[in-house]
């Protein structure tokens, strides 16, 4: 099915020759926190970058961009969203992102759901968010499902990576989960026994649906997350829940845990660091919102990472369907935190690379997007000016070495109203 | 400003209404003693019940006369001046320009490189009443139990301790707000300003002398709310009418206390909701009106002609781009977001050019937050909104652009006589931001309420703790 769809993209708009581009004269941003360079070009080729840096080459006869001196940089990978499987989240009918009433839980996946016409897609991609980490939302169990890293291109295809991870939630909001902390406890530890039954036995394991603790599907899904091929990502704020997990892996060493949110993360930071856990963080979480996140810091982020954790920036319970675009803010934020007498921010290298590379890194893809490294994916974007500042404009982006078109619905909007009054014909007229 | 002058007249009504309520048969009777009960002398207009019963205790905490020099200065009514000059001394503006000498014994800032701005105004915040933690127990702002609750105020769910509050002011540069009841109602109640300055009690906070507000709401919340409960209002025309129905019952009720108050004889039976909106058919309390959808609002502004009272603003008016000369003609004012948009239905238009087409077309536009978060980045929301506008060849200058988040608010807000610019003899509030206020990169370094120096970046025992904090983890850390 998916080679089906990549076929057919390939046929309706893809030329192999399209996914070529040399962009030179650019204040260069290769992503992996490194600083900019002046005068550097990128080269991709194939839809994939081959070189980026300062005295790169251009190959004869490929296309060139002259950037004439503004900032190129990787699209920015959004770390944590629900992006394409809600067009809306207050317009149910529009809303995949959690399953009420389905029996099944760690056995969903959002890859299927994905829709590259949701709004919110165009409008990140005029932002400069190439790709995201799309999470499904938890009901009914500590499990939501699996989640999938998608691009924001105009094709049909938007699945980088399905079951990319496991989602899960744990802690306070009893109500989300359905569960006290130890009943969570409890259900993941059953969960990872019931999977080894099945592993052992496939065939024999028994199915008893919705009676069933963990279905054959569930089961089925967690297999990988037991072995550790899967990442499990968390979402946990409190700083003690953060200690409960790092005590469970040491029984579960093969789990490859990643935190999610983390609020009071700084408060155990060194902890998170020694058990190398990776860290999705809301960048501007500061008021104790609920009982887990009493710590909230902006300096979160900033002391996690001076503490040796690997932490990039995600939009957790932020927005999550449509306002990706918003992290370079966050991370600008962090930026200014430097200059604050107290506060422990990121300098503009790091901030950056919080929003591109690290995400990347932490959902086991920094070797196929969130940077300008050689055999990285061509995800580039042009900007009118620092891309971390607000208001900033993207000039062009390109994803898989494909040029991407930039309009929105909103800008439709705009033009027709930039004068209020109707013309010689009503406004539906106007486009 | 002529609603200014009308507001500051009915306030001062107000304090001898207090003080008359206490009194029996004081006022314009001297004393006589009617007969019977219809050749009782009225009390007088607006002298039948106090309209103030729970008054302002705010008091200004002292500063010192401050001189900020060679400052650039967005005066707040569409002035700039770089390498600027401001003094401000007893709680008030005293002067600004190029250069303004400094008084003895004042305090002299040096603002190289730094900004100077009046205050933010958030004229849509539910601080307070929906405070941080936000748990069941905290969850103060709607009174989902009718679509009418005009009786209720939001100033008796607004809980001094939120932790908002501290990050408005620190990271946010926030001197005033406007505390609103939910929109779950289409008249939600009573709204209050109030000084961002902790206090123990609502009333300490209370922004002395601003005029009150009612909340009303259009579209969807009402509908969703009551259809959901099989009652009426369900529909958009059920939201209408039900409002219609109540403003007409208030017209009756404001002719008959008018008629008592000024001819005597008995007194109407008391109705706190229609206390609420006697007052807004009055003048005397503004309208804040939540209302996304154009079309909406433009019924709502008939309505309101019909009703015979004024819309001050339409809060998170997503699609006032579409009748930005409509607004302007009825003098209504439109508070949004940057960047909001498509969270539920009568979202889904929203643009990042909706301040600068209103501003272009000449109609009154403001930025506001209803988010706790959104509050302590106004001034970055408004960057966003410029930035859109310039990139569609609409050209706003950023002193013009600050309007939006101090003047245009005040004035929305009735108290643009006392705030909301820097104009000699209004209050100082003041914010000192260490770069330009536009960037990213820029935080707040100082905030004075009132002249007094409430947040010093530098002075952690300038960073307030409200009582919910305090010996919590991170308790006085930077937030």
């Amino acid at each position: 099915m998916k080679r089906l769809l990549l076929l057919s993209v390939a046929f309706f708009a893809t030329p192999a020759t399209a996914q070529s581009v040399a962009i030179t004269n650019a204040k260069l941003v290769i992503g992996d926190g490194s600083a900019p360079i002046e005068g550097g070009t990128v080269v991709v080729q194939g839809g994939r970058v081959i070189a980026a840096g300062k005295s790169v080459a251009v190959p004869a006869g490929m296309p060139s961009v002259d950037a004439g001196g503004k900032w190129v940089t990787p699209g920015i990978v959004a770390g944590f969203t629900r992006m394409g499987i809600v067009e809306s989240d207050g317009i149910e009918e529009t809303n995949d992102t959690a399953a009420r009433g389905s029996p099944f839980h760690a056995a969903i996946d959002v890859a299927p759901a994905v829709n590259p016409a949701t709004s919110s897609i165009p409008l990140n991609r005029a932002e400069g968010i190439t790709r995201a980490i799309v999470a499904p939302d938890n009901d009914g169990s500590i499990f939501a499902g699996l989640g999938a890293v998608i691009d924001l291109g105009v094709d049909r295809a938007p699945i980088t990576k399905a079951r990319a991870f496991q989602f899960m939630e744990y802690g306070g909001g009893g109500s989300r989960s359905g569960n006290s902390r130890p009943a969570m406890i409890a259900m993941f530890r059953n969960a990872l026994a019931q999977v080894k039954d099945y592993v052992r036995s496939p065939a024999a394991y028994p199915d008893q649906g919705k009676d069933a603790l963990l279905t054959r599907a569930d089961a089925s899904a967690l297999v990988p997350v037991a072995n550790g091929t899967m990442p499990l990502l968390i979402h946990v704020e409190r700083a003690s829940d953060m200690l409960a997990l790092i005590d469970l892996k040491r029984d579960y060493p093969a789990l490859k845990l990643v935190f999610v949110g983390a609020a009071e993360g700084w408060l155990v930071a060194p902890q998170i660091a020694a058990a190398h856990i990776p860290v999705i963080a809301s960048a501007l979480t500061d008021l104790p919102a609920t009982f887990d996140q009493l710590g909230s810091t902006q300096s979160n982020i900033g002391r996690m990472k001076a503490a040796g954790v690997l932490v990039g920036i995600g939009t957790i319970d932020d927005n999550e369907a449509r306002q990706a675009r918003l992290e370079k803010q966050y991370a600008g934020n962090l930026v200014a935190l430097t200059k604050l007498p107290g506060a422990t921010g990121l300098d503009w290298n790091a901030a950056f690379a919080a929003i591109t590379s690290i995400p990347a890194e932490v959902i086991g893809m920094g070797g196929e997007i969130g940077s300008l490294k050689a055999g990285r994916r061509g995800d580039v974007v042009i900007w009118d000016g620092d891309p971390l500042e607000l208001g900033t404009g993207v000039n062009a982006v390109w994803i898989d070495g494909i040029k991407q078109p930039l309009r929105t619905r909103q800008d439709a909007l705009r033009d027709r109203y930039m004068l209020p009054g109707e013309g010689a014909l009503p406004k539906a007229y106007e486009r | 400003m002529i609603r200014n002058a009308r507001t500051a007249t009915s306030r001062t009504l107000l304090t001898a209404v207090a003080t008359c309520a206490l009194l029996a048969g004081c006022a314009s009777d001297g004393g006589a003693k009617p007969a019977t009960a219809s050749s009782k002398p009225g009390p007088g207009m607006g002298k039948g019940y106090s309209h103030d019963p729970f008054p302002s205790t705010y008091k200004a905490y002292p500063g010192v006369p401050t001189l900020v020099t060679h400052v650039t200065i967005f005066d707040g009514e569409g002035g700039r001046i770089d390498d600027g000059s401001v003094l401000f001394a007893d709680g008030k503006i005293v002067s600004l320009g190029q250069s303004v000498a400094a008084p003895a014994g004042a305090t002299v800032i040096d603002g190289t490189g730094k900004t100077l701005t009046p205050g933010i105004i958030d004229i849509h915040s539910h601080l307070g009443d929906y405070p941080s933690p936000g748990v069941q127990a905290n969850s103060d702002g709607n009174e989902a139990t009718g679509p009418v609750t005009a009786d209720v105020w939001a100033e008796h769910s607004v809980w001094p301790q939120d932790p908002g509050f501290s990050r408005a002011l620190t990271n946010g540069g926030v001197t005033t707000l406007e505390i609103l009841p939910g929109s779950a109602n289409l008249m939600g109640g009573r709204s209050v300003v109030i000084k961002n300055v902790y206090a123990r009690t609502e009333q300490g906070m209370k922004f002395p002398g601003a005029p009150y507000g009612l909340k009303m709401a259009c579209g969807e919340n009402p509908k969703r709310v009551y259809g959901g409960k099989g009652r009426e209002p369900s529909t958009r025309m059920g939201n209408v009418a039900v409002d219609r129905q109540t403003w007409a019952k208030a017209v009756e009720y404001k002719r008959k206390w008018d008629k008592y108050e000024k001819d005597g004889g008995e007194a109407p039976s008391r109705d706190i909701a229609m206390d609420t909106l006697r007052g807004v058919l009055s003048g005397e309390i503004l309208v804040q009106n939540h209302c996304y959808r154009a079309d909406e609002m433009a019924i709502v502004m008939d309505m309101a002609k019909e009703f015979g009272y004024h819309v001050s603003a339409f809060h998170h008016a997503v699609e006032a781009y579409k009748i930005a000369d409509l607004l302007k003609t009825n003098g209504t004012c439109a508070a949004v977001w940057a960047d909001w948009w498509g969270f539920k239905m009568e979202s889904y238009d929203a643009i990042g050019e909706n301040l600068a087409l209103l501003q272009k077309n000449g109609a009154c536009g403001m930025i506001h937050s209803d988010d706790a978060n959104g509050i302590q980045r106004l001034n970055q929301e408004v960057a966003k909104a410029l930035a859109s506008g310039r990139r569609a060849g609409i050209d706003i200058s950023d002193a013009v652009a600050w309007e939006w988040l101090t003047y245009n608010p005040a004035k929305a807000l009735g108290i643009a006589d006392k705030t909301g610019s820097l104009k000699p003899g209004k209050m100082a509030d003041v914010v000192l931001w260490n770069g330009n206020p536009f960037s990213v990169y820029t935080r707040p370094e100082k905030v004075w309420i009132d002249g007094a120096l409430l947040y010093d970046s530098g002075n952690p025992k300038l960073r307030p703790v409200s009582d919910f904090e305090l010996g919590q983890p991170g308790s006085g850390d930077v937030k």
